[in-house]
């Protein structure tokens, strides 16, 4: 044996010995997946469908213990309308927890226009976008806030020292002060009800099938199958906080 | 080196090696880096637990009907797609506790749908509109209309 074949014979043994057996097994991603079920929750909002009855602000506040009267509310729904001289104005009496019983919207600072101006209107529901790069836990001076492995932001209430700076960084409004708890809080997407299998509040509330809860890592999920194939929008992508709250229909007005 | 440098330093170290030990009892020893870095992954990892420990208050299926007849009604009717807890508020553990559920005779309740907004509006097209303060003004709905049939008439 000389050197060259010596060398050779060697390389091909520790390879062959270093190569593990489970390498050489066909692996279907189906199975590693049904294995170690991955989740990153996302959220899906069909804004054709909301009829702005409010029956999901209702069961959110019921659901999370925010109290009815409070001018706060983790889920939200605004209105759009254009009037006659093509102006887009919007209003969100109380959140909607109402519904929206008056045609004629009330804007801040007390003007009121009456229905005879509007011409078309629509329902945008909204509420914490859950960002895959959440600004408001980035701002975070004592990691009270953060995202967790399945793709949901949470505010620690025992850590929470409430100086607001989160409420500021959310390019969206979702979050507000707790009269109660005395603490930051925000939509936990109902994790309580998801790690039971059941949907979130809002979505099991609303009547018109407007909102959906999904995995985006189950490509048969309804709502993988919506983000992928459907044409849909996410509110102020310009932000770069990549949200993982997905609108269909979402006309470009809103943001 | 000299006493005079060293002396400083030992206190320097001394107070690192104190505040150590304050945080080291003071915080919870979940409290740190997780999964998601430093950036989005700075947190108490038990808060998770917290907050997914929580009681669920609104029944995943409207399990109703064993009780209710107006289960039966309500699922032949348009109204069978809104689900009981909407109207009747969140119902775990009833008929334990709470024992019995809040009835809403207010015309708030069907004017969330129902209020005609006299112009097209996304998803409230679907519903039959009236005109609030035209139809039957400040009589309660269900006077006139069974919520769980409302095609049917209601029996005096
Ligand atoms: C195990 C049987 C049972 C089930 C299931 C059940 N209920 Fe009840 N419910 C009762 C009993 C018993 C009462 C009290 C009867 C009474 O006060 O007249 C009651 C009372 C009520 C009342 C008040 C009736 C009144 O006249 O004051 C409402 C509303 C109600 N239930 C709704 C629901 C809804 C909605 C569900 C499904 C989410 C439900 N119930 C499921 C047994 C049940
Ligand atoms: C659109 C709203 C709405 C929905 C949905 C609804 N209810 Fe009701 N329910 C009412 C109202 C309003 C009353 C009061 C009726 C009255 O006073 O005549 C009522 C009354 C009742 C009562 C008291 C007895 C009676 O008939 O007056 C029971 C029990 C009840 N509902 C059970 C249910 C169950 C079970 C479901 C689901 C299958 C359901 N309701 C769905 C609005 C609703
Ligand atoms: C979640 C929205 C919603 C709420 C709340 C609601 N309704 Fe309805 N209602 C509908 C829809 C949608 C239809 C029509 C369904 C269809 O035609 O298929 C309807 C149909 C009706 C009709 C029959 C109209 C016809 O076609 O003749 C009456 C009457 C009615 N509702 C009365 C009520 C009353 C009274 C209440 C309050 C107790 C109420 N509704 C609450 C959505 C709602
Ligand atoms: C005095 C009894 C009475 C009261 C109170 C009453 N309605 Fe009616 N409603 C009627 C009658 C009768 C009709 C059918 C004739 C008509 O269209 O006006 C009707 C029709 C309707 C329709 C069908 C309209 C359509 O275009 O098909 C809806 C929806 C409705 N009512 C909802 C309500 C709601 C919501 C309330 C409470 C805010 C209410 N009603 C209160 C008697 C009443």
């Amino acid at each position: 044996m000389n050197r060259r074949t010596f060398l050779k014979d060697a390389i091909v043994v520790i390879t062959g010995a270093a190569l593990p057996a489970a390498a050489l097994e066909w692996l279907d991603p189906r199975q590693v997946l049904a294995e170690n079920p991955q989740i990153r929750w996302a959220f899906l909002v069909d804004t054709h469908k909301c009829a702005g009855c409010g029956f999901c602000v209702k069961a959110c506040k019921a659901e999370n213990d925010i109290p009815y009267e409070a001018s706060v509310t983790r889920t939200w729904i605004e209105r759009y309308v254009v009037t006659q001289s093509g102006e887009l104005l919007a209003d969100s009496p109380q959140g909607g927890r109402d519904g929206f019983t008056s045609g004629s919207i009330d804007l801040p600072g007390g003007t009121r226009v009456s229905e005879e101006e509007i011409i078309r209107g629509f329902f945008v529901p909204k509420l914490c976008n859950h960002c895959a790069s959440p600004p408001c836990v980035q701002v975070c001076p004592v990691g009270a806030t953060y995202a967790t492995p399945q793709g949901v932001v949470l505010v620690d209430r025992q850590w929470c020292i409430g100086c607001g700076y989160c409420i500021m960084g959310c390019p969206y409004g979702a979050r507000f002060f707790h009269p109660v708890h005395k603490s930051v809080d925000k939509c936990t997407l109902c994790t309580h009800r998801l790690t039971r299998g059941d949907a979130s509040a809002c979505v099991e509330a609303c009547p018109f099938g407007a909102r959906q809860v999904g995995n985006l890592h189950d490509p048969n999920d309804p709502v993988t199958r919506a983000v992928v194939s459907e044409r849909i929008g996410v509110l102020r992508d310009s932000y770069g906080s990549r949200p993982r709250v997905y609108y269909l229909g979402l006309s470009k007005e809103v943001h | 080196m000299k006493e005079y440098v060293w002396r400083p330093m030992y206190v320097v170290v001394l107070i690192a090696a104190l505040s150590l030990a304050v945080r080291f009892f003071l915080l919870p020893h979940d409290f740190g880096v997780h999964e998601g870095g430093y950036k989005y992954g700075y947190y108490r990892l038990g808060n998770i637990a917290e907050w997914e420990s929580r009681p669920a208050l609104f029944r995943s299926a409207d399990d109703c009907g064993d009780c209710h007849r107006q289960s039966e009604s309500l699922s032949a009717s348009p109204h069978a797609f809104i689900s009981c807890q909407n109207c009747h508020g969140p119902a775990a553990g009833h008929p334990e506790d709470p024992p019995t559920l809040a009835i809403d005779t207010g015309r708030d309740l069907c004017l969330r749908c129902h209020a005609d907004l006299s112009y097209p509006a996304g998803g409230r097209d679907a519903v039959p509109g009236i005109d609030p303060l035209g139809h039957h003004p400040f009589r309660s709905c269900v006077g006139c209309h069974d919520p769980h049939h409302p095609r049917q008439e209601v029996q005096p």
